[in-house]
This record gives structure tokens, sequence and C-alpha cells, in this order.
């Protein structure tokens, strides 16, 4: 096979590059030498990207298959597959984050010995290290039908009910616990986004994040891999979308009209601006643009409306871990140019490792003309899928 | 009975011998470079600032309820009966919780080692143990930091500004702030003109409790949410059996 520099191509060849500088800047010059991190600045991106962002990102994992096994939507069967994969190939490269980030990152197998049950960051650990393993072993299928061996799989099926129930047992849990560890500085956080809510917060924007997540992923894949699209799945992901925004947002609302902050939040200031662009981003724009019924019936529609809540919520979550500490620190974090590629790095090999998978194995349904129910918006679907499963590149 | 310090900043006449016998103590570099920086560092655990000819020290306060001890995911934190907080270098695993955690800003980070360390005051355990004072509290020449019994430097430090009111604010810094702390401070002026956190921001709870009140939930909420989920499972699976059933029943009914 040679080797033909697509523009995609170079651009990852780049990216690769400076993130193993960077890694060698991180593993050979230590911390500070990589980061702009400091003393009043210990957290930096790769905690409020890579981590909150990340797994953040990586909730369509256990969303779809709640919704698909435990809420038993049949239609939405055939995101599955790519949702998990998502979210396995987000917790692994999430794990290889965290190897950066840890000023010593060959202890941490201490987690499993010198446990600390007080710690939000133990409990976090110990989630993400079975949640890992979980999504592996729903993974795992995959691989056993690429290489047609029937008697593994028959294993997984007979442990799949308690995967699933397990899976989404540790999500519910170590998805609240990254707000949760915030709990502890309430002197430090700035009121805006310090609240006793954050760990419900979380949930909540953890779901519709999935929610969107899958979205995006679909249209992408569809645009890249030349897949066929099923529109009705994502009118479906749409509409719960749109119902999960909502809730976030009322929640949102509620919080702060329970602290008297509602008199703060529109007075201009600092933090009031990136709160503005967070509430903007991801519940005015795209609760009023799916609100449209025009919108949550076309793929172009939703695929935006999901950037801009993904955009939104990325936006709370970099607020709640950078920008909420700029006043108490005293000055502004604005990470090194070796944090980004080391995050950049991560990201390129996820999207990487994504394609590899989908094009060795049996990721995305075969594809069926014959559509499974007879749904109101199935002619419009007809003609948009034939517009975008011929748009992929 | 639990050891604290109490520095009292109007006896202090800013001679930063604390700060040398600090840097023996842990073997920290110390000169006049280092007796000119105004910050706590991972190389200076305590500082003696400045401020219109009034003097202010810096030192880990070693709360009584340490948020650092309760973040740390490996437990190397920890909040000895004799009153130190300590730290266990070889547990630690360098996540930087313990830091953002720390209301007081005191753990320090060595952000340019690569088997890094955090550091911060550990109130002399050693010598603690083997009933001495500290080093900065024994080297002091005017008794502005002191060392004793927790509750005799309370009563002591009540003392002091009943007997010289004109001298002090009225307030103990430290006896209430995030649920009482081993270091106390009295001084002529406010503490937060010198950079410690405003008492009314601290609050005197205990700043553990902020996360103990939903990890204490997380026992109960682990078997009721898998009982939840099972049941959902069971209950949406159950359904497609019986509309299976009743289809096959149906369809040989429609046989016969």
């Amino acid at each position: 096979m040679k080797f033909k520099p697509t523009f995609w191509r170079v651009i990852f060849v780049v990216i690769m590059a400076l993130g193993l500088y960077s890694t060698f800047i991180r593993f050979f010059y230590g911390l500070g030498a990589v980061s702009n991190m400091t003393d009043q600045f210990p957290w930096g991106l790769w905690i409020g990207f890579d981590l909150l962002c990340g797994v953040m990102l990586a909730a369509g994992g256990f969303c779809i298959v709640a919704a698909v096994y435990l809420f038993n939507v049949e239609t939405l069967h055939s995101v599955v597959r790519p949702a998990v994969l998502t979210a396995f190939l987000g917790y692994v490269l999430f794990i290889v984050g965290l190897l950066f980030d840890l000023g010593r990152p060959w202890y941490i197998w201490h987690q499993l010995v010198y446990m600390n049950p007080h710690s939000v960051m133990f409990e976090v650990g110990i989630c993400v290290m079975s949640y890992t393993t979980v999504l592996f072993f729903e993974f795992l299928p995959n691989v056993f039908e690429r290489f047609n061996m029937k008697t593994p799989i028959k294993w997984i099926k007979k442990i799949y009910p308690v995967l699933i129930i397990l899976g989404v047992l540790l999500s519910t849990l170590h998805q609240s616990s990254l707000g949760s560890l915030y709990l502890i500085m309430p002197s430090k956080l700035h009121p805006f986004w310090y609240t006793p809510a954050l760990p419900f917060l979380f949930f909540g924007s953890a779901v519709a994040v999935g929610l969107a997540m899958t979205i995006f992923e679909s249209t992408q894949s569809a645009k890249a891999f030349g897949r066929h699209l099923e529109l009705p799945v994502l009118v479906q992901l749409g509409g719960a979308l749109l119902v999960a925004l909502w809730v976030n947002a009322l929640l949102r609302f509620q919080d702060y009209l329970h602290r008297g902050m509602l008199g703060q939040i529109v007075k201009p200031s600092y933090e009031a601006y990136f709160l503005w662009l967070e509430l903007a981003l991801a519940f005015v724009i795209p609760i009023t643009m799916l609100s449209f019924k025009k919108v949550r019936l076309s793929p172009n529609g939703l695929y935006l409306a999901s950037i801009f809540s993904l955009l939104g919520f990325i936006t709370n979550r970099l607020n709640v871990s950078l920008t909420g500490f700029e006043t108490y620190a005293g000055h502004h974090y604005l990470p090194k140019w070796t944090e980004f590629s080391v995050t950049l790095m991560i990201m390129a090999l996820g999207f990487a490792l994504f394609g590899l998978a989908v094009k060795y194995l049996p990721i995305f349904p075969a594809e069926r003309h014959a559509v499974m129910q007879p749904a109101r918006t199935e002619a419009r679907a007809a003609g948009a899928t034939a517009v975008l499963g011929n748009a992929g590149d | 009975m639990s050891k604290a310090l109490l520095y009292d900043a109007t006896m202090c006449i800013g001679c930063k011998a604390c700060e040398g016998a600090c840097a023996e103590q842990n073997k920290l570099p110390y000169g006049d470079k280092v007796a000119a920086e105004s910050v706590q560092s991972e190389h200076k655990f305590t500082v003696v600032l400045t401020k219109d000819d009034k003097f202010m020290r810096r030192l880990c306060m070693h709360c009584e309820h340490p948020a650092c001890a309760s973040v740390c995911p490996v437990g190397a934190m920890h909040k000895t009966k004799e009153g130190p907080v300590i730290y266990d270098v070889w547990k630690c695993i360098g996540c930087r919780y313990c830091m953002t955690a720390c209301a007081f800003a005191q753990p320090k980070y060595e952000w340019h080692s690569l088997n890094p360390r955090v550091r911060k005051c550990i109130m002399c355990p050693d010598r603690v143990v083997a009933g001495k004072q500290t080093a900065c509290a024994e080297i002091c020449p005017t008794g502005a930091t002191k060392f004793g019994e927790r509750d005799d430097l309370i009563q002591e430090a009540q003392n002091r500004i009943r007997q010289n009111p004109p001298n002090y604010l009225p307030r103990i810094y430290g006896l209430h702030e995030v649920g009482g702390t081993s270091v106390f401070i009295l001084s002529s002026v406010n503490v937060e003109a010198y950079g410690y956190p405003a008492s009314a921001k601290l609050g005197d709870t205990p700043i553990p409790e902020y996360t103990g009140r939903v990890m204490e939930k997380v026992p109960d909420f682990i078997p009721v949410w898998t009982l939840a989920l099972g049941g959902i499972y069971w209950v949406s699976h159950r359904r497609e059996e019986v509309a299976a059933a009743e289809a096959e029943l149906k369809k040989n009914g429609s046989k016969r």
C-alpha cells in the first residue's frame, strides 16, 4: 500500500511529530518545562480538557447502551457499536492523557493499594478503571465477529446484562463525581460555577453530550467513510437532545435562582462573558435551532445543533476547571503550546484509531436498505441520506 | 493531646530566623537570595512578609480537618494525632489534588523535577514526636512563634487579646476557620492584607464536609441504583418476551 499524502494525513503527521516532541519535553524536562501550570494553577488544560471534557465526550457509550439495552429503544441499535467504540477509545486515551498529567505516573497503581475512600479522585479512578474494563468487554464482540469466533461471542452474550448494568452504574458514579471533584473548593472556584449541584450538573451535561456526540459522530462517519446515514436515528437522537438540553438549562436556572445569583450573572464581568458564551453555545443556540421542526428533520441542522451544544458544554467544563480559578489565582492561565500539542496528539490518535477500527471491524451495520419502521420522516430522510452518503471524501 | 503553633505578629521583628531554621530542618537551600523571596515555594515552606513596617508569617495551617488529606486518592497526606499534617512521598502519584483543594494554597510542587514531590511545612513531626519544639519556634528570638498544646495556646491567645486590647484585632485567625487549624495568628492588622484567605470566605465548616455530604451517599446509592437498573432491564426484556410469546401464539392460532 502506498502512502498518499492527503490533507488530513499531512495534518496528522504534523500533529504527531509536535506531540512526540512535547512528550519528550514532558518526560525528560518535567511538568514545569512542558506546561504553564504553576503553584497557583496546579491543574491546567490536561485536567480541564483531557480529563473533564474527554470523559464527558465519551458519555455516548453509556447513554446509547442504556437507551437500547435498558429501555429497549430498538431503533437506536445501529449506533450502539460506534458509540461503544468511541467510549472505549475515549477512556483508553484519557488514561494515556493522565499519564502525562500525573507527576509520578509510574505509581498510578498505588490507586489500587493505598486506597482513600474519602477521596473523590479515588472514586473516579476506580470507576474509570472498572468502566474501561467493562467497555473493553462490550467492544470485544467486534473483534470476535471479525475473526468469526462463535464461542466467545456466546460467553459475552451471557454476561451482557451484567456488563450493561455495571457500565451504566459506573458511568452514573464517575460522570457525577467529576463534578464532585470541585466541591472541595468553595472558597476558590468562582460562584458562577461553584454549586453544591455540581455532581448533578455534570451528570446532566454528560447525558446531553452523549446524545450530541452520537449525532456528531454518526454524521461525521457518514461523511468520512461514505456510510449510509440513517436519518430516523438522528431525528430520534435530536429529539432526545432537545429534551436533555431543556432539562440541563432548567437545572442551571434553578441553581442560579436558589443561590440568588440571577442578578449577578447578567452583570458584565470577566467571568460573566465566559458564562454567557457557555450558555449561548450550550443552550440558547441549539435549543432555538432544535425547536424548529425543519432543523430537527434535517441532517445538517442536527449536525450543527450538536456541534454547538458540544462546544457549549466543553466551554462549561473549561470554565469550571480554568476560568473559574483565575480571579482566585490572581492571574490568567493560558496553556503552553506543548500542552495543546499533547492534547491534539491524543485526539488525533483517537480519530486515527476510530478510522482503523471502522475499516477493519464490523462497527457499522451492513447497509440495510429496507428500513425497519415506517416513520413520518422517511421520505425526507431518503433524499437527505442520498446527499450525505455521497458527500464522503 | 495535639500540638499547635501560635504566631503573634505584634511580637515579630522580621528577622527571618524561622525561615532559615525551617530550611535547615528540611534540608532546603537558604541564603540571601532565598531570604529575599516573598513567596512560598517548593524550596521555601514558610515566609515572613513585610508590609508598612509590620510583619506576617505564612506557613501550613495544619487544619484539624485537612482538605489535602481528605482528597488524596492514595492517602499520602494525613493528620497525625500530635497535630502535624504530614506527607508520605512514597505513596504520592502526583495528581496535585491536594494543591487545588487546600484553601490556604500551601502545598507547592517541584515543577521542574522528573520525580516531583509536593512540598509544604510538615510541622517538624520528628521533633514533635520526640517532645521537642518545631525548628521555627525554637529559634524565634522574641517568642512571636510559640509552640505548645493547642488548648493552652488558644487560652494564651485569648489572654493576650484581653490584657492588651489596643494591640490586637479581637480575633484569633485559625480558631474557627475551616473548622479550626493548628496554627493560630494574632495581629494588629487584618491577616487578609498578607494574602491569607478571608475568614468570611472560608467559613467555619470543615472543608472535607463539602464532599463528604456527597461521598457518604455513594455506599447506599450503589445497591439502590443497581437494583433499579436491573429492574428496568428485567421489565423491558420481559415485555419483549411476552410480545414474542403472544406473536407466536397468534401465528399458531391463525394456523389452526
